[in-house]
């Protein structure tokens, strides 16, 4: 019986999105109170956050609990019961979207606004799984060609589109 | 009081046909077309794009433009719905229901021009009620102190989290996140720092547009990736020929027209009740009082116009909580307000008589920009339909570049481009665990002015808590709120349902993917 519940609870995903909550509601509550409270009348920074923090963490611990109720097959049943990675993960994709800023950054503050655009896209349509070099490169000068006439020369983004180790 | 408002009305237009304000307000209608068709970019998105790029413009000519794409996306995504099947925007997955049999029997040219016309009817039914009801609720809610203000931002803020899609709950726990997510950076009333871990680019909180741009940018690209089907386009062919009702169609269209519009109006009315809600209430309704409901799901014209004008007289709909109480109704409204706030315009009831030019202008910019939709979708259709054939493949890359430039444009600065990575992932983990994010930014935006008005009302009363049910205005928001929580609890205990789509689906007209979580498009179309 114990153990069924055990295993029952690894395919909720209410439960973890619960327990996201309470974590989360608890770090904010903790910092919250290192800073002044003051009183009701007179409030310090720190009373709204940490009273959202409070609630943050019934709200979670009410979610999960509605996890853990034995759910008669109710409408959101499917949902209940749905594990937390989707039926294909693509990790190769998630990574190359999140990679796709930090190039951004990198490229854009050491080599400028075109090599920044060009990898930015390069790396983010790398993620899909029919990508192929040819394309994705066409689509990357395009997008640059383009971005870079709109936002440097129309838009007047102060970034220069070429540049060697620029500032720091 | 009438006659007030058509001055006001006739102010706007002079404000609207400025030449560069017209501009922005084409710009606007033809970018939220655009995205309307693309399957899988929202005008959230877009507005946050966008919304960097407005920092230079008069504030007139941004609020133009930003609410131009929310509705002009509205128009788009009906073509999505009917010719593809595809709901990629909630508010029309209703519309696919009849939309495409229409299609498949080769009337979904016909389809797509009674929804223009319906769309129209209803825009402009929103518009006249906003004209009218605004400066009524204005002058209502000037009278209001902190306390009522107070109780009623935690009114919206309920009904935003709780009426909306996905489990009530859940949707109030990304209500109080959002809330404390506003409350990052420098205290205004002390001056003290909260939450920046000693980190200076998070002095002056968190970037409205990084926040948006990760949570309906990247967490809904990383959702999408690899998931979208290759798109049929057996059926897109469609010329301005075909868009032609008969008058028979006409007829049976006019009806249901109205209704979904009187429908879509009262949903309007109640805050958190967005266009999605609207539609499907419509729907419902008009399937209860037809004389042959079980005619509905095989292509009948009522059941594509009565949703359809019903999501745009409430879309204008609103604006009106927006604009005259400084309330947002939905993420969107929400990022709406944010886009003031950024031009340093305090939205609140004291909007329309401070700054005239945006309310009035806007108002009459819906006209001018609805005129301007019925003008660019029906001679354009064939353009708009060839659209929908970009594949997702570069779709979404490119959008990656316009989200960096965009977070980076807003401040020139790189750390908010690294912010929007964090958000993104975080964002794609509570969409994992069943959350809805579009609240967050309902939270975040009103957060400090909810937390400054609950200072403010707690100093007046000399901390006194029970303000809020001692003032009878305030009294009837808490007695409000707590109505909305109690049955939101009744109906959770009574059989785990939300209220609101409720009438009429007894027989369950609404085949789409029943969490309502169209934001999310469907890996193969239900055909």
């Amino acid at each position: 019986m114990q153990h069924n519940l055990l295993r029952e609870l690894v395919g909720k995903r209410d439960f973890y999105a619960g327990g996201l909550m309470v974590l989360l509601g608890l770090g904010v509550a903790l910092k919250g109170s290192t800073y002044r409270a003051g009183t009701l009348m007179h409030m310090g920074p720190g009373f709204l956050p940490t009273a959202l923090g409070i609630i943050l963490v019934l709200l979670g611990i009410a979610i999960a609990v509605a996890a853990l109720a034995p759910s008669a097959p109710d409408e959101h049943g499917h949902i209940a019961g749905e594990s937390l990675l989707p039926e294909h993960p693509q990790w190769w994709a998630w990574f190359c979207i999140l990679m796709s800023p930090v190039c951004f950054i990198v490229f854009g503050r050491y080599f400028g606004l075109a090599p920044a655009t060009f990898t930015c896209v390069l790396i983010a349509a790398l993620g899909d799984k029919d990508a192929t070099w040819r394309g994705t490169i066409i689509l990357a000068t395009v997008v640059t060609v383009f971005g870079v006439g709109l936002f440097s020369y129309f838009l007047q983004v102060p970034m220069p589109i070429f540049t060697w180790r620029g500032a720091l | 009081m009438i006659s007030t408002a058509l001055t006001g009305l006739w102010y706007g237009f002079g404000v609207a046909f400025e030449p560069h304000n017209l501009l922005w307000c084409f710009v606007g209608v033809l970018v939220g077309n655009m995205v309307g068709v693309l399957p899988g970019m929202g005008p959230l998105a877009t507005i946050s794009i966008l919304l960097p790029l407005t920092f230079g413009m008069k504030p007139v000519g941004a609020i133009l433009m930003l609410g131009g794409v929310m509705y002009g996306a509205q128009y788009g995504g009906a073509i999505c719905s009917i010719l593809l099947n595809l709901p990629c925007h909630p508010p029309h997955a209703v519309t696919c229901l009849d939309g495409f049999p229409m299609t498949k029997q080769g009337r979904g040219g016909v389809a797509l021009g009674l929804t223009v016309f319906a769309s129209f009817v209803g825009a402009s039914w929103g518009i006249t009620e906003m004209i009218f009801l605004s400066p009524l609720l204005v002058r209502a809610a000037l009278q209001f102190g902190p306390a009522e203000v107070c109780s009623l931002m935690l009114l919206g803020l309920l009904a935003g989290s709780t009426l909306a899609r996905g489990s009530p709950i859940k949707g109030v726990a990304m209500t109080v996140l959002g809330l404390f997510l506003g409350s990052v950076g420098t205290d205004l009333e002390t001056g003290s720092e909260r939450y920046t871990f000693g980190l200076t680019e998070l002095d002056d909180g968190i970037e409205l547009i990084a926040l948006a741009l990760g949570l309906f940018g990247i967490a809904e690209f990383m959702n999408s990736v690899n998931q979208v089907a290759p798109i049929n386009t057996k059926y897109t062919n469609v010329s301005l020929k075909d868009m032609r009702p008969s008058k028979e169609d006409f007829k049976k269209a006019f009806f249901p027209m109205w209704r979904g519009t009187i429908v879509g109006s009262l949903c309007s009315l109640i805050p958190g009740t967005g266009p999605t809600i609207a539609s499907f209430v419509a729907y419902a309704t008009e399937k209860k009082i037809s004389k042959h409901p079980e005619k509905f799901g095989t292509g009948l014209i009522e059941g594509v116009v009565c949703p359809e004008a019903s999501t745009h007289s409430s879309v204008q709909g609103d604006f009106i909580p927006t604009m005259s109480l400084g309330i947002p109704g939905d993420a969107v409204m929400a990022l709406l307000l944010g886009a003031l706030m950024i031009q340093g315009i305090v939205p609140g009831p004291q909007l329309i008589t401070q700054h005239p030019d945006i309310f009035w202008g806007l108002v009459a910019s819906f006209w001018i920009g609805n005129i301007m939709l019925v003008l660019l979708n029906v001679p354009l259709i064939s353009i708009w339909v060839k659209m929908l054939a970009i594949p997702y493949k570069f779709l979404y890359p490119s959008a990656m570049f316009f989200v960096c430039i965009g977070v980076y444009a807003a401040n020139n600065d790189f750390f908010q481009v690294g912010e929007v990575v964090v958000i993104g992932l975080f964002g794609y983990i509570l969409l994992r665990l069943g959350y809805h994010p579009a609240p967050i930014l309902l939270g975040f935006v009103l957060g400090p002015r909810f937390e400054e008005n609950f200072r403010r009302a707690m100093l007046i009363s000399r901390g006194d808590i029970l303000v809020f049910i001692e003032r009878p205005i305030s009294a009837v928001f808490v007695a409000l709120c707590a109505i909305l929580i109690g049955s939101q609890i009744y109906f959770r205990l009574k059989g785990g349902k939300t209220p609101d789509l409720e009438p009429a689906d007894e027989n369950k007209p609404v085949e789409i993917p029943a969490d309502l979580a169209p934001r999310r498009v469907p890996a193969t179309p239900a055909e």
